[in-house]
């Protein structure tokens, strides 16, 4: 069966999705990850979804399910690149996903993990 | 219809010609002549192509209903004529009135050349008056066609005017909203606003609504649906121009803006967009 690869880059993990997510795949991302982030002790995940066209609404909330499952394993999720056409539909179908980060692209998306680290580690000590 | 009549109703118009044209261009510059929009020449040479047309039409079959065949030319003459006064401004009954005066100057040679015969007199009338009211009616329609094709190119055109979206700085764009918000318009700045920010990788937009007349419930949704939708893709959104009554209104109203950043004026999120990019605003002469 297909899956989403999953890159380990320092301490975060980079996932492109560049297939058009089916359900199936979007649970097994899921399971995948969490085994990830616990695997290589993972502070941040970046899920780049600039090559997504179509997403549903169990995609969207797939979404906002995966980022609340990093942040129980602490880890922080940044979705980096969505499409205009995808964000729409999101807003349409009533996900606008206040739990989720984003970012415009990988780079941005780092920056913003970068910050957040720093952040955490001047307040958290 | 009796051939008598058919005939008749065709020699109305031929026969003496020159006397109809003349009774009726006198009755169109009673009727409130526009000598601002139309030349008496014009009138002339208007008047007289359509009664040639009208007169081919009756002298071919006769019929008065102006769907057939032979009024095929008649038609296309009065919807140009109609379009052309619809385009120079005249009002509705103006264009009307060509088309209604008519019908006087018709009825008094009818009368004249029947008048020993009431029953043809009557049908004559009768057939003159459908035929007359069909093409009047029909030469509204043209009127209001093309008036409703403007009015259709014009919003068509506000739509494309009223949504420009600018970038401001490096990585900062804006969208000065200006007019009524409904969802059609808030799908097309949207569209274009979501666009701009890949296109320019900008993650901060404001949204200037100092030209938004009012803010009601259905306009506020739009607008939060725009911030939320530019959020997912990762550019934060600043809402300006909100004058004081449109605060009062969104707090009557109950709205809830959330998290959104919102400033009185454009000069302020502009100042807080080039802080948050990290650019600092120094004065380097007093004035």
């Amino acid at each position: 069966m297909d899956r989403i690869p999953i890159l380990h880059l320092g301490d975060l993990l980079l996932v492109t999705i560049q297939v058009d997510m089916d359900d199936q795949l979007a649970l097994q991302l899921e399971d995948d990850l969490g085994e990830a982030i616990v695997d290589h002790q993972a502070h941040g995940v970046l899920i780049d979804i600039s090559a997504v066209e179509l997403v549903d609404s169990f995609i969207g909330r797939m979404l906002g399910s995966i980022a609340a499952m990093a942040r129980v394993l602490d880890a922080q999720t940044v979705v980096v690149g969505m499409q205009p056409a995808v964000a729409i539909t999101l807003v349409d179908l009533g996900l606008s996903l206040p739990n989720v980060q984003t970012a415009l692209d990988v780079d941005a998306g780092v920056r913003l993990l970068g910050g957040l680290w720093s952040r955490d580690r001047t307040t958290g000590g | 219809m009796p051939r008598s009549a058919q005939r008749s109703l065709a020699s109305l118009v031929s026969d003496d010609r020159a006397g109809l044209l003349e009774r009726w261009l006198e009755l169109q510059q009673d009727a409130g002549f526009r000598s601002d929009l139309i030349s008496a020449e014009d009138l002339r040479r208007d008047s007289s192509a359509f009664l040639d047309a009208l007169a081919a039409a009756l002298g071919s079959d006769g019929n008065v209903d102006i769907r057939a065949e032979a009024y095929e030319p008649v038609r296309g003459y009065l919807a140009d004529l109609s379009r052309g006064r619809a385009l120079a401004g005249f009002t509705p009954s103006e264009t009307a009135t060509f088309v209604m005066s008519l019908k006087e100057p018709l009825f008094h040679r009818a009368s004249t050349l029947s008048k020993d015969d009431a029953d043809q007199l009557r049908e004559t009338t009768w057939q003159l008056t459908l035929l007359i009211d069909a093409l009047a009616m029909f030469s509204t329609d043209a009127y209001l066609r093309t008036r409703e094709e403007v009015i259709a190119r014009q919003a068509q055109e506000l739509l494309e005017l009223s949504t420009p979206v600018v970038k401001l700085w490096e990585g900062v764009v804006a969208v000065p909203l200006i007019g009524t918000l409904d969802s059609a318009r808030t799908q097309v700045v949207m569209e274009s606003l979501l666009e701009r920010i890949v296109a320019t990788g900008s993650s901060l937009a404001i949204i200037d609504i100092t030209g938004v007349p009012t803010v009601d419930t259905l306009v506020a949704q739009h607008l939060l649906k725009t911030v939320a939708a530019a959020r997912l893709m990762g550019a934060d959104c600043i809402i300006s121009g909100i004058r004081p009554q449109i605060a009062q209104t969104i707090v009557h109203l109950g709205v809830e803006l959330g998290d959104v950043v919102t400033k009185a004026s454009l000069a302020d999120a502009v100042r807080i967009a080039l802080e948050r990019t990290g650019y600092q605003v120094v004065r380097t002469s007093g004035a």
